[in-house]
């Protein structure tokens, strides 16, 4: 209802003719009858609806009017804590996006005209504007999942950390009993070890998929003599079986990176399983010792940032926002800065000013008055967002992304059906509107 | 709609007598045998106004239940009209306008309360002697607001089912769970099997708050389910203390959920379904209602019974509450009194109107007179034939309450839980917000 009004505010101011010049009543009878229509219009879908919801704002919950309730509605706008999480969060939105896009928008139309291709360019940065703002939301939010293997986002992310850090083959690995502890990030058995002894490894939490390939059947090797023998390998069979026993269906896994500590911790020799997960360390000089796997093995892949998460979600929105808005801010400053005098450019130059100094001192200044129409058209646009909230955030987020327009239609028409407190809620809308609108109409008038 | 609505004065004004022995005539009708062929009653007629949430195939589905009843009363049109899910929107502006449906079909007993105390609704007492005979007390009673009639609970769906991975189950050599601990402790061998054990929708709030009613309700049995529902109980509750520390023992341990807690919160129905679903699993089971089924057979390539089964929700006390089911269901209510309406309305609550749709799956009824044999597959049967012998029957609570706090996306239960799910030992404090977010609906 609001929406609509806001909108269309100007016209409604700009309507009133012009004075005419007089040529007796009739003159004036003929120019009512003209407007007519377009007052019939705009009484039918502008003012009443927005008279209605003014009124409606001082009333009740449900029906047409509901009882009256003062400005209780207003009240329960400020201490309703969903309601003034929306505000704050359409601050951050007014306080962040027009600048930015704005900004972003200067910096590509004025380096857009310096290089070739210009028009193709130009038109990669528009086409976010021509995909629906609900689109957008869908799309941003598959690329910002959360897990690498779906969010291109966090895929890039799971690539670069990758290539620094390769993670372990056993990244979901837990050790079977309470024998065998971490330490250090990877796992250490705690029972001391001599020579001639046998170092059973057990490790549960292995999908059966995700064994490397080799694996046998696992055995407990056999002592020997002067070396300290053990096995790696999925304690688990179907039903559980027992912890730390090797059994009959339960699978060595090879290729694990074994290590010997002496007593002081030191690792002394390392060696790798085979398929049936049996190592060997051979030759151990007499001591204590004990066994382990190293961390390298259990190293968990990049898990992936939580950018739909509750912390992340509105620097979320704001950056696919931008992405969107940018095309159109680019396209309008690009068209102030083609409409400019050239001369005065040069003449700067030809007086000995950096190309900084030029854009700073004269671009900027010349461009101001686009500047602040891409600003203002801006200011209005993301104080009624709405979509793109809808589509991205999931709805686990949905409390901490919410923006004033959507919680008027959250509390009006989306299982609350609080008519009362969705018109007050529309009528603080109006109110921030107002001064944009007003600061609007002025440079209209001045312009005209 | 307003001629439609001077006709059915005139309908009601002009036929009185008529309709009163239409009325005799139609709890005769329903009163006889199901299948037994009643000759047509063309006594009736006028129209009926029905705005529904079916669409696609459950729109075809509901069509033909009409053309059954047409068989009846050829002279009543149903005009059937789907609204989706914008049916509260739409019922709210409609009824604001002064311009409500005749009859319509509604998911949220919250919104039927509501209707019935700002007096949108018109009870249906004519129809209670059918809906008596057809469907166990307990059923009955999900229809009364303020001591009187006002719905119909027609098509029902059972929200206490889990549903495994056959494979999962097989190679973590564990049974379907019967009981709570056989549920945790299968559920940690699961995991030490190698896939995590729980597949959750944390982004859809709603799955989130089923889960701790079926065991809230399997805990405390549906007499203290109830007055927690009607917020006679506060949620500052010891009992829900105790609801919520053995919902911790499925959501506490994050290794055990697919994604951890930060992927299972951005995780949305029916997304989690597919991942029990996929080869190789990414979760051994999800816990939600009959109407997965749909979704496995849809989204999935998984086969009944080899590749996926369902079981009751595990009884969690023992004796007559472990039985109980926790139902949702789409209600029909009505706007209007005319013959045709009336005729209509105990017509849906006859066993023949439920058949027809039950045949065609993707549909549940109470209706005692309604066998398990008439419903098109082996799991339809085991989802919704409990429906029928179950000996208590409560509604989703969630969509008991008012919606402020039961079903907003993010705010009320539905966010509060999502924030239970990050962080499971704040019980106190969760508690405390859902007793003062439920203080302010309920205001």
């Amino acid at each position: 209802m609001t929406d609509a009004s806001i909108t269309a505010e100007p016209p409604l101011r700009a309507a009133p003719p012009g004075p005419a010049p007089g040529r007796g009543p009739s003159r004036y009878r003929a120019g009512a009858l003209f407007l007519l229509p377009a007052f019939v219009l705009l009484g039918v879908w502008l003012l009443y609806p927005t008279v209605y919801t003014i009124v409606r704002s001082f009333f009740g919950p449900s029906g047409y009017l509901g009882g009256w309730v003062g400005i209780d509605n207003y009240k329960t706008l400020f201490t309703t804590s969903s309601l003034v999480t929306a505000i704050k969060n359409s601050a951050i939105w007014v306080a962040v996006v027009p600048a930015f896009v704005t900004a972003i928008g200067l910096i590509f139309a004025v380096l857009i005209e310096r290089i070739r291709w210009s028009v193709a360019f130009k038109t990669i940065i528009f086409l976010p504007m021509a995909i629906s703002a609900f689109a957008t939301g869908v799309t941003w939010r598959i690329m910002y999942q959360q897990d690498p293997s779906q969010g291109a986002i966090n895929a890039l992310g799971r690539t670069v950390s990758d290539a620094v850090t390769a993670p372990g083959v056993l990244p979901s690995a837990v050790p079977s009993t309470g024998l065998l502890q971490s330490q250090g990030g990877g796992l250490i058995l705690k029972t001391p070890l001599h020579p001639g002894g046998v170092a059973l490894l057990g490790l549960t939490g292995i999908a059966p998929a995700d064994l490397p390939t080799g694996s046998k059947q696992a055995v407990k090797p056999a002592t020997k003599p002067g070396d300290i023998v053990g096995t790696v390998w999925r304690d688990f069979k179907p039903g559980g079986g027992k912890p730390g026993v090797v059994e009959q269906g339960e699978l060595g896994i090879p290729g694990v990176t074994v290590e010997l500590h002496d007593a002081s911790g030191n690792v002394v020799q390392s060696t790798k399983t085979d398929g049936p997960g049996t190592f060997d360390f051979t030759r151990v000089p007499a001591g204590t010792y004990q066994a382990g796997i190293g961390a390298a093995t259990f190293a968990k892949p990049f898990g992936g940032y939580s950018w739909l998460g509750p912390s992340l979600i509105t620097p979320s929105l704001l950056i696919a926002y931008i992405w969107i808005w940018a095309g159109f801010s680019m396209v309008v400053i690009a068209a102030g800065l083609a409409a400019m005098p050239r001369d005065v450019l040069e003449a700067a130059r030809t007086d000995g000013a950096s190309e900084w100094q030029v854009f700073r001192r004269v671009t900027v200044p010349l461009l101001a008055p686009v500047l602040s129409v891409v600003f203002i058209t801006m200011i209005i646009n993301v104080l009624k967002v709405f979509d793109i909230v809808l589509a991205l955030a999931p709805e686990s987020a949905q409390a901490n992304s919410s923006t004033i327009a959507l919680a008027m239609w959250r509390t009006a028409f989306s299982g609350s059906f609080d008519f009362g407190t969705g018109s007050a809620i529309a009528v603080f809308l109006f109110l921030l509107v107002i001064p944009v609108l007003a600061l609007n109409i002025r440079r209209f008038r001045r312009e005209a | 709609m307003r001629t439609d609505r001077k006709l059915a004065i005139r309908v009601v004004a002009g036929v009185a007598l008529v309709a009163a022995l239409a009325a005799v005539v139609a709890v005769f009708a329903g009163a006889s045998q199901a299948g037994a062929k009643t000759p047509a009653n063309t006594r009736v007629s006028g129209s009926v106004n029905f705005w529904g949430i079916w669409s696609a195939n459950e729109q075809t589905a509901f069509q033909k239940v009409i053309a059954g009843f047409n068989k009846k009363y050829p002279n009543v049109t149903v005009n059937y009209t789907s609204k989706g899910n914008n049916m509260p929107t739409e019922l709210a502006t409609a009824i604001a306008a002064g311009n409500p449906p005749d009859v319509a079909d509604v998911a949220q007993p919250g919104l039927v309360k509501q209707l019935v105390q700002q007096h949108d609704l018109k009870p249906i007492t004519y129809a209670k002697t059918i809906i008596s005979k057809n469907f166990a007390p307990a059923w009955v009673k999900l229809g009364v607001v303020n001591k009187k009639l006002y719905a119909l609970l027609y098509k029902a769906s059972n929200k206490s089912t889990l549903w495994y991975n056959v494979h999962s189950f097989k190679q973590a050599g564990i049974k379907a769970p019967k009981t709570w601990s056989q549920l945790t402790k299968g559920a940690k061998t699961i995991k030490s099997s190698g896939t995590p054990a729980y597949s959750l929708c944390g982004a859809s709030g709603w799955t989130l708050t089923d889960l701790f009613e079926n065991i809230y309700l399997r805990t405390f049995g549906p007499g203290k389910y109830n007055k927690l529902s009607a917020h006679k109980i506060k949620w500052t509750d010891k009992s829900v203390t105790k609801a919520l520390k053995e919902m911790k023992q499925v959501i506490g341990n994050s290794s055990n959920l697919y994604g951890g807690r930060n992927g299972a919160l951005q995780t949305g129905y029916p997304q989690c379904v597919d991942f029990v679903y996929s080869t190789p699993p990414k979760a051994a089971m999800v816990i939600e209602a009959d109407f997965v089924a749909n979704e496995i057979l849809q989204a999935t390539t998984a086969k009944p019974k080899k590749d996926f089964n369902v079981v009751p929700f595990p009884a969690i006390t023992k004796g007559a509450d472990a039985g109980a089911i926790e139902t949702s269901g789409d209600e029909i209510i009505t706007f209007r009194n005319t013959p045709a309406i009336q005729a209509f309305m105990k017509y849906l609550a006859t066993p023949g109107a439920a058949e027809i749709w039950a045949r065609l799956g993707g549909f549940g009824t109470g209706n005692l007179h309604v066998p398990a044999s008439v419903y098109p597959d082996s799991i339809t049967r085991a989802t919704e034939a409990p429906l029928t012998k179950a000996k208590a029957a409560v509604f989703d609570m969630s969509d008991e309450q008012p919606a402020a706090f039961g079903s907003t996306a993010g705010q009320g239960e539905w966010g509060l839980f999502q924030k239970f799910l990050q962080n499971p030992s704040a019980i106190k404090s969760i508690q405390q917000q859902l007793e003062a977010a439920a203080k302010a609906a309920y205001k």
